[in-house]
């Protein structure tokens, strides 16, 4: 059996923090992914150039800086405007940023860019006509939104989903730089204590490949069932 | 007695840009009516469709079905838009459309497309919509395709599922949009089929076609429209037999 030198529990506690990390993340960045895509493909003006500006920014900055960027940056305007209020208007307000919730917010934030571009171009693919017979049926606006355009623009985001999905639960072990005991973090510490970088690093390797492979197999399987209709054609 | 006509249209037109497609078309039918709309492309015949369920806002003119006048009002930059969506969605649920793609949900069976807008639309009891669906499926003969997708039926089928789908709605008037254009030559006799079987029900159904021989035996109503404006109008023997406009003579010479 493997001899994880007493950090075991610990490396178990962080491959935790890795899944939690990464789910909360995802459900920001798929809210922030509607969000963008809708305001894309929105009438109004103000919304597709903001969202633009969203995702052209974010896309262009490497996400390490991102990351240092919130959790440093956000701090400094933290206590900036937490110094302010109290000046001014005796307000007593403080937070400290804590490397988990930066780390959600920067991940979130930065594949919030990504899934917006899966997103828009996945309710573009979608076939005007599978609307259009929604509305001349009656249906609300929000009732052929969720109805008809949701489940039919799925299939077609679901492979870029996939794979955002997984470059983001590979950047969750960014997060290990700003502190967050994740289980990079605590492979590094014991790595380094311990002079043994193959015994702590390949199982972290292991527990990522597995988390992918898993994630893999359930995409298939979400894309079998979104498919269901279309698969079978021809 | 208008305020029974299931459906009056006054004086539509329809600008895009600067083109203008429909220059004023009037309709008025009766409970029963089946009325062809035939014309060249780019007659506007099925932009007059559309504007009837408001797929196309008709730039000025009155759509009046079952005595209710739609209301439009103006926006900001000056375009005429409905006043009232709830009244658009209302009023939509009284004219089933079928459509020249078919345009069945793709993502579900033929009976979930069915018992969709009836359910959530017309909030009829879930299980009266499916016997409701199953007899409609039952006429127009895919009864046994009922847990199929579109995808996995020939496209005579799936327009069958979509008339099926539009006579779920029990609709006060019918709107076919080219319903045989997009299918197989072999394929169309028999959604004609089921179409004149309708007809011959008592439906009233409103129908852009290029099926002469259907709007010449099964309507009671012919409009020839041509550059937007009504070229000929009347009944099919009077339309195909006696045609006053030169156009409409033209339209009905052989082709080769």
């Amino acid at each position: 059996m493997l001899d994880l030198r007493g950090y075991g529990p610990s490396l178990m506690e962080g491959a935790l923090v890795t899944i939690q990390l990464a789910f909360m993340s995802l459900a920001l960045a798929l809210t922030l992914g509607l969000l963008g895509a809708t305001a894309k493909l929105s009438g109004s003006r103000v919304m597709r150039y903001g969202a633009t500006a969203y995702t052209t920014v974010i896309r262009g900055v490497p996400d390490l800086v991102m990351m240092l960027l919130l959790f440093y940056g956000g701090q400094v305007t933290i206590n900036a405007l937490s110094d302010y209020l109290y000046d001014a208007h005796n307000i007593d307000f403080f937070y400290q940023f804590n490397p988990f919730i930066s780390g959600v917010l920067t991940i979130g934030l930065i594949f919030g860019a990504y899934m917006t571009e899966t997103f828009r171009g996945a309710f573009l693919a979608v076939d005007k006509g599978q609307i259009e017979a929604a509305r001349a049926y009656g249906f609300t606006r929000w009732h052929a939104f969720r109805r008809v355009m949701l489940p039919q623009m799925l299939r077609h985001a679901l492979p870029g989903l996939g794979n955002n999905w997984q470059v983001l639960l590979k950047t969750t072990a960014l997060v290990s730089i700003i502190g967050l005991t994740d289980m990079v973090r605590i492979a590094e510490q014991a790595a380094k204590s311990e002079r043994a970088p193959f015994l702590f690093f390949i199982p972290v390797a292991l527990v990522y490949l597995a988390l992918t492979a898993g994630s893999e197999l359930f995409i298939r399987w979400l894309d079998k069932r979104a498919n269901a209709g279309v698969a079978r054609e021809g | 007695m208008p305020d029974n006509a299931p459906l009056i249209c006054r004086d539509i037109h329809k600008t895009f840009g600067n083109l203008e497609v429909l220059k004023g078309v009037s309709l008025e039918t009766r409970k029963g009516d089946v009325v062809s709309l035939i014309g060249s492309s780019g007659s506007g015949k099925s932009t007059f469709l559309r504007c009837i369920n408001l797929l196309e806002t008709p730039t000025s003119g009155d759509v009046i079905v079952h005595g209710e006048a739609i209301e439009f009002t103006t926006n900001r930059k000056g375009d005429r838009i409905p006043a009232n969506n709830a009244q658009v969605e209302r009023i939509r649920s009284k004219l089933s459309m079928v459509f020249q793609g078919f345009n069945l949900w793709s993502h579900m069976t033929v009976l979930e497309n069915i018992i969709e807008a009836p359910i959530h639309v017309l909030k009829v009891p879930r299980r009266e919509a499916i016997e409701r669906a199953e007899a409609y499926l039952q006429k127009v003969g895919i009864y046994e395709r009922k847990d199929y997708y579109p995808a996995q039926m020939s496209g005579g089928q799936q327009q069958r599922a979509a008339i099926a789908r539009a006579l779920a709605m029990e609709p006060e008037v019918m709107l076919f949009d080219e319903p045989t254009s997009a299918l197989d030559p072999e394929l169309v006799g028999e959604v004609l089929r089921v179409m004149q079987k309708l007809a011959e029900e008592g439906r009233t159904m409103i129908v852009v076609t290029h099926e002469m021989a259907f709007a010449r035996d099964v309507s009671t109503q012919v409009l020839f429209l041509h550059e937007g404006r009504i070229g000929e109008q009347g009944t099919p023997d009077k339309v195909f037999n006696n045609p006053d406009s030169e156009r409409m003579k033209q339209f009905l010479a052989p082709k080769y």
